[in-house]
């Protein structure tokens, strides 16, 4: 039978997973913002697990209000991206520091 | 039985996927691995009954996020020319998994048939209350000014993302509105009778 136990365990691995990606995907921010995707879908599989489990439909709102923040973030940082590689011809996050000034 | 089935194949192929997200070498290949890691989360949320939440997150992640970085990954510097000459070799493979996509939503389907399955779980009665009717009621009512935060968020963003990547061009010719708005029929028509063999003078 499956439990509230199994959904938790896998959303642990898959933020597990995507905070590794961040920590290994150093120069490459697009892995990044992929990871910080896998990130959010992690919390959401937390939060409708709950809602299923409590039979309150609050949690599935708010994965709801996630999916929008997530959208939105995916959609700035990938305009950022864009510039700063029309700008710097590479994405690699180390000379990120030099934008400032 | 055949939710339990389901789960663990969910939950093994979106870990799976998510390992090779961070793992693949390419980063188009990242985001193919991430849209498979997607499919299989609706599939989770499918099984505790939340389908609107799933519908929702194949519809924005794989149909707007993950194409909007297939995108962003094709426009910046990778070799195209080592991207196609891979194609016949991951042909099979690409077949393959197609095949297991099939299979997952079939054995979803059936999942989803017989019923939410949470043991210990809250019932709720999905016959007298789709899960999508309830979740209108509650957003429409209790939750209206976050939901039209969340709106309000989308717009920022849009505009945002609009103005970031827009650059004015000096090779372009814009449209001079003034210009088309102060046109008249006498300057724009000429109409012209030419004799044969002659033509017209422009």
């Amino acid at each position: 039978m499956i439990t509230l136990a199994h959904f938790l365990t896998v959303a642990a691995i898959l933020f597990v997973l995507g905070v590794l990606g961040i920590f290994l995907n150093r120069r490459n921010v697009i892995l990044i913002l992929m990871a910080i995707e896998l990130i959010l879908l992690a919390v959401n599989i937390n939060l409708v697990a709950f809602s299923a489990f409590l039979g309150d439909l609050v949690g599935q709102v708010m994965a709801m209000f996630v999916l929008t923040v997530a959208a939105a973030e995916a959609a700035i940082g990938l305009a950022i991206l864009v510039i700063f590689f029309r700008r710097r011809g590479s994405i690699a996050v180390d000379d990120v520091n030099r934008m400032h000034g | 039985m055949i939710a339990l089935l389901a789960f663990y194949l969910f939950a093994t192929v979106m870990i799976a996927s998510a390992v090779c997200v961070i793992f693949a070498r390419n980063p188009v290949h990242s985001v193919l691995w991430l849209i498979l890691a997607f499919f299989n989360a609706a599939g989770l949320m499918l099984l505790v009954g939340a389908e609107f939440i799933a519908m929702l997150l194949v519809i924005v992640y794989v149909g707007a996020v993950a194409v909007l970085f297939l995108f962003v990954v094709m426009m910046l510097d990778i070799d195209f020319a080592e991207l196609r000459s891979g194609f016949t070799r991951n042909l099979p493979f690409g077949i393959i998994l197609a095949i297991v996509l099939l299979a997952e939503m079939v054995l979803a389907i059936s999942a989803w048939k017989a019923g939410p399955v949470l043991s210990g779980a809250v019932p709720r009665d999905t016959a007298v209350e789709p899960n999508i009717v309830a979740l209108g009621q509650v957003l429409y009512s209790r939750f209206l000014y976050p939901f039209e935060i969340a709106g309000l968020i989308l717009l920022v963003a849009m505009i945002g993302a609009i103005v970031l990547t827009h650059r004015s061009r000096g090779d372009v010719r814009g449209q001079k509105v003034s210009k088309q708005v102060d046109r008249r029929p006498d300057e724009a028509i000429k109409l012209e009778n030419p004799t044969v063999g002659e033509g017209m003078k422009l």
